[in-house]
């Protein structure tokens, strides 16, 4: 998992590897340090030499810059590396999720896809320049202060022998046990968050029912429950503290109290002693950072599992090798199709559906929410890949297509419809990227969108700012259309596309279609009969199976489900407006 | 809507002082604690730079022994003992401060936590208007986060920086005051590195910050529409815009991490170009004797220059932390310190009797009796009259807008009798759902404009008001908790009984019952795993059991089909039976039978009447009933 992960440092490589290497140049000086300091001492006070007093003390002083140098080389290739790093990780989970069809995209969720490309990196990036910060470093310091102490004096050096295993022992313990209390906390933490979530969400429900009391007490148990787990995990994490400074005292007393014995019994020289204070502090120290590496990594593990699960998400529908690059004409027919979201055939959205519609056609399909109307329209331009039997389009099954030449062929009106930021323009080019001016405003007039738009200030270069928020939900409606008008489809599908436009521009945009796409095989979804009942055939769908299928008349006739619907819809209007069955809704 | 009023990331604290003073004013009941805080953060580190003084001496002791040959270990063992005592009344006194602390921080944050929140139910529905969810929502993540690592980490790190500072330096000031000239060159370059390191980098993670912001909304905004993406098979330009903005980020992040990364290094390096200068001086003044200088002295000097950088280092690593915690405080306080909803009603609601001679009275020990009443005590004569809750409901002239200078009302009056459906009609903007954020008082209005079963709405309690309405909305908003409380939630001592027989009225008994766990099926994320269509079916069921005299729907169907709707017709119609009901609605089939249906435009009513007679008058009514004009 992890080496999946490392390899996306790419070009970054050398900075990665630098960072360390320079961070071992500083290592060394800060170690050597007191060596020289050591010989100061020795061989320079206690002698009485000026001169070697100042010779070493100026290479210290160029040993210090060396350092200085290193350590901040270390800095900038550190964070060159670590960002480089997060922005390829960033990347490469965009690109992927660009690939992903759209099962993936819900097994994911899209709240939580956003969460893994920008929090989880983050988290991945500080863990990982942590890592190419001290992984070097401490380990490096510890053997190298180490290695200088036993050549100092082997037997003062027993010392570390001691200290050394029992914090290293403490802190895992206390790193063990506090594991499982931090995932404790981090759940209750989360939960007191959903509460806050949700309260934001239906603050007007809150007030409405008057339930103001009831929240706060539900909220203050559950702060109060994280109080308490946190108290509960940091408490022993607080420990490495004062174990730390512990081991530390204990050290130096005891290389005090036998390195006094040594110097006065002449086997060590006071300049050594010194030394060997701060390799204490040196060693000790290194031992938990090393600590603090491991804990960032336990922390950053979560976020690392959840960007490694989207990066090997297999994509489950890609083009083949050889694919068919053009789309003969805008038939289409299911044989003996099923479907299910979870691949289950004892879970199926679609069962056993055939179907023939020939190029041209224009399609209705109704039915209750559930009905699988969507999951139907869905196979065509293949987001979804049939669970049994085959989708044909053109004459030729679906799978055997190339994705970018079925889609673009098969323009799809979704039901939950976006708009991006940026102007009408731009929003209706993603049709067509070289449209012309000429283009746009012929396909925005079939969708009897051109007359609001030129109402707006800035005409085709309005703003429509994030999610498209500065128009209505009609007006989002009929600039979807015409942004998949622009594709020029041989199929062109309407997902409940038209559900917040009033019943007369409903039918002026299939008048224009009628007159302007007559080779356009449409299917049109619709919870109105009057948006279809002009279409040639219209499929009433139940329980993910064709109900009835024909002309409204003969519908009228035959089909139960479909009388009701156009019963329900009809009703009031009767007594006033006989033959006028259309409302208006959104 | 009224705009936003944004809350930036990366804001500087305006006012440090009484941010500080504000979060210590949480610490109530704890000053045994913190006073005890304060004793061990000094024992802690006055006992780190004892020990280090205690050197010179033990060093002093074994050179003379080592030349003089007579080594005076009595006194070696004591200073030794003396030692070890220190160290460990430190390391004691660090395992009790921070024990404390920690209680005082968890406890700190919790009321912080809690007096967030509270302060949050009470305000006005107009302040989350103007704020939204994302940024108040960041108030109990990011900015409690911060605040939470200041006050467990910071504050004592702070003082412990500041007494090791000054006793290192008044030490290192005692033992020589010559080599102290270096300390004092030191600190100046010190303090110029740390300036200049910090203020870039203070400006580097501004930028990375707007960065980020833009690389994230790019994400979010692609990842949501995604399946346009797919359809449109546009991703290979979603790839190469984003490589773009990905890069940006890159720029600044690397910029703002670089001088985060080299302050550390740079800052503990010129404290080795310290100790070497000082090795110089210092030896060279040993072996002259010069001053007094000893090698113990020499020694513990030494541990001095390295002890002495140290808290330097880590407060200017803190600077940032502490700066960005203080400004998610401020934040914090600003809504705490938020108007709450205003309310001077007095105007109580009461269970009431009937007593014999017709007349209402308050029921013996608040018994709920069926009959409510608002008990209204009079001001002017110290009476108090019970007037019977019917859910007549009066605007008289009433103009309203969101902000002073937009109005969305422009002159209502209108006229519910006890009982009665009332329906609005227009376009999104027209005013509908303004109306009824006026009955429940979500929104003021001027005095005397709205009554209510007779009296002027602004003096009833909004409590109390609120209670006797029901409100169904067209976004319906579930809470985590089992089908049964989620119903329950329109009235908190419901029996079970009481909510089946509301289910049963929404007809959402059936759908619960084939659930996994019935009604006891636990619900989550505001209900996800029910369709649109259930969960509005739920919040029918949740008004119905609060079962009060006037009821909201506000789009209550819009979700269901029409099917659905049509089989629950019968259901709604007994909900509906006996309450003043509003009714808003896109899908005019809803709304049909209404007694009085008011077409709204532009915040005027300017069709009122039954279906029959709107219809006959031809107007607008009439056209959006044959879909001759669109709603939008």
């Amino acid at each position: 998992m992890l080496k999946k992960l490392l390899s996306y440092v790419g070009k970054y490589k050398k900075q990665a590897i630098l960072s360390p290497i320079t961070i071992a140049g500083e290592v060394i000086m800060e170690v050597l340090i007191p060596l020289v300091m050591g010989h100061i001492i020795d061989d320079g006070i206690q002698k009485g030499k000026i001169g070697y007093v100042a010779g070493m003390g100026l290479l210290m002083v160029g040993m210090a810059l060396f350092s200085l140098l290193f350590g901040a080389l270390a800095g900038r290739l550190s964070a060159v590396a670590a960002v480089g790093f997060a922005k390829n990780l960033r990347g490469a989970l965009f690109r992927k999720v660009q690939e992903f069809s759209f099962a993936n995209v819900d097994r994911f969720s899209t709240a939580s896809l956003t969460t893994r490309l920008t929090t989880d990196v983050t988290n991945v990036q500080n863990a990982f320049m942590m890592f190419i910060r001290t992984a070097i470093r401490a380990p490096f310091m510890l053997i190298f202060a180490l290695v200088m102490s036993i050549k100092i004096n082997a037997r003062l050096s027993l010392v570390f022998l001691c200290a050394v295993p029992v914090l290293g022992a403490a802190i895992a313990l206390i790193m063990v046990n506090a594991h499982p209390r931090f995932k404790a906390m981090l759940t209750l933490y989360d939960n007191m968050n959903s509460k806050v979530q949700e309260n934001l969400i239906g603050i007007r429900v809150v007030k409405a029912f008057v339930r103001e009391d009831h929240e706060k007490k539900k909220f203050t148990g559950s702060t109060e429950d994280v109080r308490a787990a946190q108290v509960r995990a940091e408490k022993l994490v607080i420990m490495t503290g004062p174990i730390m400074q512990f081991c530390m005292y204990a050290s130096i007393i005891a290389i005090l109290w036998f390195g006094g014995h040594m110097i006065t019994g002449g086997t060590m020289e006071s300049g050594q002693l010194s030394q060997f204070i701060t390799y204490v502090g040196q060693i000790l120290m290194s031992l938990m950072m090393l600590s603090f590496m491991f804990m960032m990594f336990v922390i950053s593990r979560a976020s690392i599992q959840r960007i490694y699960e989207v990066l090997t998400e297999e994509v489950d529908i890609v083009s083949p090798e050889n694919a068919e690059k053009t789309v003969s004409d805008g038939s289409v027919k299911f044989r003996n199709v099923s479907f299910s979201y979870f691949k289950d055939m004892n879970n199926l959205a679609l069962e056993k559906i055939d179907l023939d519609i020939a190029s041209g056609e224009t399609i209705g399909i109704i039915g209750g929410t559930g009905s699988s109307k969507t999951s139907l329209v869905q196979l065509i331009p293949r987001l979804y890949d049939a669970t049994e039997g085959e989708v044909l389009v053109g004459g030729r099954n679906v799978r055997d297509y190339d994705l970018g030449a079925l889609r673009d062929n098969v323009a799809m009106v979704l039901q939950k419809n976006v708009l991006f930021s940026g102007t009408i323009k731009e929003n209706l080019k993603w049709g067509n990227e070289n449209a012309t001016d000429q283009e746009i405003e012929t396909a925005c007039k079939q969708a009897c969108a051109h007359d609001f738009i030129t109402g707006f200030p800035d005409g085709y270069e309005q703003d429509l700012g994030q999610g498209g928020v500065n128009v209505s939900g009609g007006q989002k409606q009929r600039l979807c259309i015409a942004r998949a008008l622009l594709k020029k489809p041989k199929i062109l599908i309407l997902d409940d596309s038209t559900s917040a436009v009033d019943t007369a521009t409903d039918a002026g945009i299939r008048k224009a279609f009628r007159e302007n796409l007559g080779d356009t095989t449409t299917f049109i979804i619709a919870q109105r009969i009057s948006s279809v009942q002009d279409a040639d055939r219209i499929i009433v769908m139940d329980d993910g199976k064709i109900a009835d299928i024909g002309t409204h008349e003969q519908l009228l006739e035959t089909s139960e489900i479909y009388r009701e619907v156009y019963e329900s819809q009809q009703k009031g209007s009767q007594d006033d407006q006989p033959g006028n069955g259309k409302e208006a809704e959104e | 809507m009224p705009p936003r009023n944004n809350m930036k990331p990366g804001e500087k604290p305006k006012n440090v002082g009484m941010i500080i003073k504000r979060i210590f004013s949480y610490m109530y009941g704890f000053k045994i604690h913190f006073f005890l805080v304060v004793l061990g953060v000094i024992f802690s580190a006055a006992a780190g730079i004892a020990g280090n003084a205690l050197l010179s001496p033990v060093i002093d002791n074994l050179v003379d022994g080592f030349k003089t040959g007579e080594w005076d270990k009595g006194a070696f063992v004591t200073l030794l003992c003396v030692m070890a005592g220190i160290y460990i009344l430190g390391a004691l006194s660090t395992f009790m401060y921070q024990r404390l602390m920690m209680t005082v921080s968890t406890t700190t944050l919790m009321r912080i936590r809690n007096d967030l929140f509270n302060k949050m139910e009470t305000l006005p529905i107009k302040y989350f208007d103007k704020h939204t969810n994302g940024e108040l929502m960041s108030l109990y993540t990011n900015d409690t986060d911060t605040l939470r690592e200041m006050l467990s980490n910071s504050i004592a790190q702070v003082i412990s920086s500041a007494i090791t500072i000054v006793g290192v330096f008044t030490l290192m000031l005692c033992y020589s005051w010559l080599l102290t000239i270096i300390v004092v060159v030191m600190l100046f370059i010190i303090i110029r590195v740390i300036a200049a390191i910090g203020s870039r980098s203070s400006r580097g993670f501004i930028a990375q910050q707007q960065a980020l912001g833009a690389a994230n909304g790019y994400i979010e905004e692609m990842i949501d529409g995604q399946k346009v993406v797919k359809v449109f098979t546009h991703e290979e330009k979603a790839v190469e815009e984003f490589d773009k903005i990905n890069e940006r980020l890159c720029e600044a992040s690397t910029r703002a991490n670089t001088f985060a990364n080299i302050l550390m290094p740079i800052m503990n390096n010129l404290s080795y170009l310290h100790y070497a200068a000082t090795a110089i001086v210092g030896g060279i003044m040993t072996v002259n004797g010069f001053g007094g200088m000893t090698i113990g002295r020499l020694v513990s000097y030494l541990q001095f220059t390295r002890q002495f950088a140290q808290p330097i280092t880590q407060v200017s690593q803190q600077i940032n932390a502490v700066l960005t915690a203080l400004a998610g405080a401020e934040r914090i306080f600003r809504v705490i310190d938020e108007e709450p909803e205003a309310d001077e009603g007095y105007v109580t609601l009461v269970p009431a009797v009937r007593t014999a001679d017709g007349k209402l009275a308050e029921s013996e020990g608040g018994k709920h009796t069926g009959i409510w009443a608002w008990k209204h005590p009079h001001q002017a004569d110290g009476t108090v009259t019970y007037e019977e809750v019917r859910g007549h409901v009066e605007f008289d002239d009433v103009y309203f807008g969101y902000e002073p200078e937009k109005t969305v009302l422009n002159g209502i009056s209108l006229y519910a009798d006890a009982g009665q459906k009332i329906a609005f009609v227009g376009s999104t903007g027209a005013g509908k759902t303004t109306i009824t954020n006026l009955i429940n008082r979500f929104y003021d209005v001027p005095d005397g404009k709205i009554r209510y079963d007779g009296i002027n709405i602004n003096k009833i309690k909004k409590s109390d008001l609120r209670r006797s309405q029901s409100v169904v909305l067209q976004d319906t908003h579930l809470f985590t908790g089992t089908v049964m409380d989620n119903i329950r939630y329109g009235k908190l001592d419901a029996t079970d009984e009481e909510v089946y027989a509301a289910a049963k009225l929404a007809n959402a008994h059936t759908f619960i019952t084939h659930l996994e766990n019935g009604y006891d099926t636990m619900l989550t994320a505001d209900g996800a795993n029910l369709s649109q269509g259930q969960r509005q079916l739920l919040a029918i069921a949740r008004a119905a059991v609060a079962d009060p005299p006037v009821l909201i729907l506000d789009e209550a169907t819009s979700s269901i089909d029409t099917r659905t709707e049509a089989l629950i017709e019968k259901g709604m119609d007994s909900l509906m039976e006996g309450r003043t009901v509003f009714v808003i609605a896109h899908r005019l089939s809803t709304v049909r039978n209404s007694q009085a249906i008011m077409v709204l435009e532009y915040g005027k009513i300017i069709e009122r009447g039954s279906h029959d007679q709107l219809i006959a008058q031809k107007g607008k009514y009439y056209q959006l009933y044959t879909g001759m004009f669109e709603l939008s």
